[in-house]
């Protein structure tokens, strides 16, 4: 059974007529690390929002482990990475990684465990007690990740999750989050516009073009396991990514910097 | 210890404002009555103790009382509006408005209403001058929200109560504290300058009004120190609650 | 605009309506709590419009031409206070800014000064300060000076609190240039605090409408609206609207100074509104 599946979407914004998603076919296996990649405004944070069910589809149908994403959402079956790391300021770091497991009823010793396990594995042992504002915009975004974990969804949605990060921290983070997810074996659906990241971590990365959003084509990524710092070196890489830049290049017209603002509004 | 350190200046500037003040009335022989010295109204604060304090407590009470009921009823009725958005934008130009009024120039008419000399009268303007600001920041607060978070806790499936207590509420509570610090002192002020339109014989706004109308400034300005001692006890007081409540923020560092 | 109007007069529509509502309750379940509701506690909102066509005493002008005077009076001492005040707010802030040692020696007593009750120093200010002014200031010229003091603390602290809000990397820029302090003060640090002053400025329009009626009420001067409401205050068992019609007059005076520096905001505050206190 797939773990996302998606037939016929189309989104439009009825504000400025804008249609962000035509006529989307996708489906996503178990254990997957699915990429979506396109310009600004080809509707890959919508896709994402319409699979999590904060957004509606105008049309077409969304279901996430068998069930329509209205249900899956109320079952607690994804969890969310923002690009800005979204903590509350008014939390510790421990009590941020908790959030959701205490919307989920929990009790406190089940909680406590979690969050130690889960600190551990963005290694962050050490700051729990600490307030959001007293870390690195990394370190946030890792409090952001294991939250997003806690409750161990078979699902993970990730909305340009180290956009706003420093390159070398996002490879950093990069290598975490792929150990991570071999630890786990969710499936992750995570949105970019960084070819090189895309390629680096995907099983499997979708091509987006703009205006209106839609697939110019899925790359399978063959790249071994471990992926290390060394894949970033192997010609199979270098290979994959022209291919994913090739797709791009045929499909995507970039949009006016106008028309972009006008989509992150609607959104 | 750096903390030590800081207050150095401040402490400076406070001795040399006193020494200033005690040595400018010899040097110019300034009338005792007109500008009394620091040590003579430290002076009177003691000696006129059985007075002063009582009266101070008086008016104290009835700043509290107003305070209580005008900010109970900003944060109640903040929350009932806050439920609506529509609301809450209709109304806030309206209370904007309402707090540029002169409240205290009302003093009479709550006089009036509640009788001139009961303290009632007094808690009752003081208690408008409360609601205004504390509805307004309350509202604010509650509206404030970050829209990503309470995205967040809608993929949690979360009711829009669970959004309201767990990113509503704490995202105004630093709103509302803001606003309790300026009603304490409204509150005091509403006290004070209500009973100058007619208040109890042993009132602390009566006590200095008549020092002031008889030229005996330094009971007048003992009765200034009563009540800026106990002004700053209950903005203190507001202060601390704050700082048990709101303990994520960092310091703030100015004012 | 027009909706902003109909808002407005839709919501002084709907608290008249309130007002006699309230009235016609209170009177006819005759109930006493909070307090008890006839024609003096409560006058007809009529009652109170009538008042200001009528004179109050035999051979005198009507009510509205004497509260319109006597509201220029208190207005040109909120005003003279308001303008002295926020230069000199305006001013200690810029000072304080430059100088960390002047700012921890007076910015705490600044802040606690806020927490102390001010308008309780106006009858000394008063008594103080009247004698020592020129002929023609006489009177007025202490009302102007409270009504200043209470303008003066808020400017103070948004002055040094915007002026400390520049953006670090726009200072770093700055400092490329090799400007001047003087320079980076009025190219940059200047108008970052603007929004945070006239957010002080805001606060400082109604402080002073209130400074300078408060400030008559010790000074005994009949020519303002303190004075008035003195005066109505003691006929207020006979003709309650004349004190209701000063009221609103004072109210009315409050809002055109809130106004008018809203007006001023956003005549010179030229970009995106900001979400200051």
């Amino acid at each position: 059974m797939s773990v996302v599946e998606i037939k016929g979407v189309t989104k439009t914004f009825a504000q400025g007529n804008v249609t962000a998603l035509e006529d989307i076919d996708l489906e996503l296996e178990p254990g997957e690390f699915v990429s979506l990649i396109g310009p600004s405004g080809c509707g890959k944070s919508t896709l994402l929002r319409v699979i999590g069910d904060l957004t509606p589809p105008t049309s077409g149908s969304v279901t996430v482990n068998g069930k329509p994403a209205r249900q899956a959402r109320n079952d607690g079956d994804y969890g969310i990475v923002f690009q800005d790391a979204v903590l509350f300021d008014w939390r510790t770091v421990a009590k941020n990684i908790a959030l959701p497991l205490e919307m989920l009823g929990w009790d406190r010793d089940r909680r406590k465990a979690r969050v130690e396990t889960m600190l551990d594995l963005v290694e962050l042992r050490g700051f729990a007690d600490h307030h959001p504002w007293q870390l690195s915009g990394g370190m946030q975004q890792r409090v952001s990740i294991a939250r997003a974990l806690a409750f161990e969804p078979a699902l993970l949605l990730m909305d340009e999750p180290f956009g706003a990060l420093d390159e070398m921290t996002r490879e950093r983070l990069n290598l975490e989050l792929l150990s991570i997810w071999e630890k786990l074996g969710s499936t992750v659906v995570f949105v970019t516009h960084s070819i090189s990241e895309a390629v680096f971590l995907s099983t499997r990365v979708v091509v987006m073009s703009p205006r209106p959003g839609r697939i110019a084509g899925h790359v399978a990524i063959d790249l071994p396991f471990p992926r290390t710092v060394e894949t970033r070196e192997d010609p199979r890489f270098f290979e994959l990514v022209t291919k994913v830049r090739e797709l791009l290049r045929r499909r995507g017209e970039h949009l006016l910097p106008e028309e972009e603002e006008l989509l992150e509004a609607d959104r | 210890m750096k903390r030590i350190g800081e207050w150095v200046p401040a402490l400076v500037v406070f001795a040399v404002v006193i020494a200033a003040w005690e040595g400018a009335i010899s040097a110019f022989h300034i009338q005792q009555f007109l500008l009394p010295r620091p040590s003579d109204i430290v002076k009177t604060f003691w000696t006129a103790r059985h007075s002063l304090w009582p009266a101070g407590w008086y008016t104290f009470k009835e700043a509290l009382g107003g305070f209580a009921i005008g900010s109970g009823l900003g944060i109640v009725f903040a929350t009932l509006v806050g439920r609506f958005k529509n609301v809450g934008t209709a109304v806030m130009p309206i209370a904007i408005a309402a707090n540029a009024v002169p409240i205290i120039a009302f003093a009479p008419i709550f006089g009036a209403w509640f009788g001139e000399v009961s303290p009632h009268s007094k808690m009752a303007i003081a208690a408008v001058l409360c609601f205004l600001p504390v509805m307004v920041n309350t509202l604010r607060g509650l509206q404030s929200a970050s829209p990503r978070q309470i995205e967040l806790m809608r993929s949690y499936a979360a009711s829009e109560l669970e959004i309201w207590r767990r990113v509503r509420v704490p995202t105004a509570l630093p709103f509302v504290f803001t606003a309790l610090k300026v009603a304490s002192v409204l509150a005091m002020i509403g006290a004070i300058v209500g009973e100058y339109f007619g208040g109890a014989f042993n009132a602390l706004g009566v006590l200095i009004n008549n020092g002031a109308q008889i030229f005996d400034f330094v009971t007048a300005w003992a009765g200034i120190l009563v009540a800026s001692l106990l002004g700053l006890a209950l903005y203190g007081a507001v202060a601390g609650a704050e700082r048990l409540v709101v303990r994520w923020a960092p310091d703030m560092r100015d004012a | 605009m027009l909706r902003r109007t109909a808002t407005v007069a839709a919501a002084v529509l709907a608290l008249a309506g309130f007002w006699e509502l309230y009235r016609w309750v209170w009177t006819t379940a005759n109930w006493g709590w909070p307090f008890h509701v006839d024609n003096t506690s409560m006058p007809h909102l009529w009652t109170i419009f009538e008042a200001f066509g009528q004179p109050t005493q035999v051979n005198q002008p009507a009510l509205a031409t004497i509260l319109f005077h006597k509201s220029l009076f208190t207005g040109k001492e909120a005003l003279v206070g308001f303008a002295i005040g926020a230069l000199v707010g305006f001013a200690i802030g810029i000072v304080l800014a430059h100088s960390r040692l002047l700012q921890r020696g007076f910015l705490p007593y600044i802040v606690a000064s806020q927490t102390v009750p001010i308008l309780a120093i106006a009858p000394m200010v008063v008594v103080w300060v009247n004698p020592k002014l020129p002929g023609p200031l006489q009177g007025w010229g202490a009302v102007a000076v409270i009504a200043s003091y209470l303008t003066f603390f808020p400017v103070t602290i948004n002055t040094l609190r915007g002026l400390r809000s520049a953006d670090p990397r726009a200072l770093e820029l700055m400092r490329t240039y090799a400007a001047s302090r003087w320079t980076v003060l009025w190219k940059l640090r200047v108008p970052a605090s603007l929004p945070y002053v006239f957010a002080a400025l805001k606060l400082a329009a109604t402080a002073s409408v209130v400074g300078a009626i408060i400030g008559e009420l010790p000074s005994g001067l009949q020519d303002g609206l303190g004075g008035a409401i003195i005066n109505f205050n003691q006929y207020y068992s006979f003709e309650p609207q004349e004190l209701w019609a000063t009221n609103v007059v004072a109210a009315l005076l409050g809002i055109v100074f809130f106004v008018c520096v809203v007006v001023a905001e956003k005549l010179v505050v030229r970009r995106a509104p900001e979400n200051v206190a």
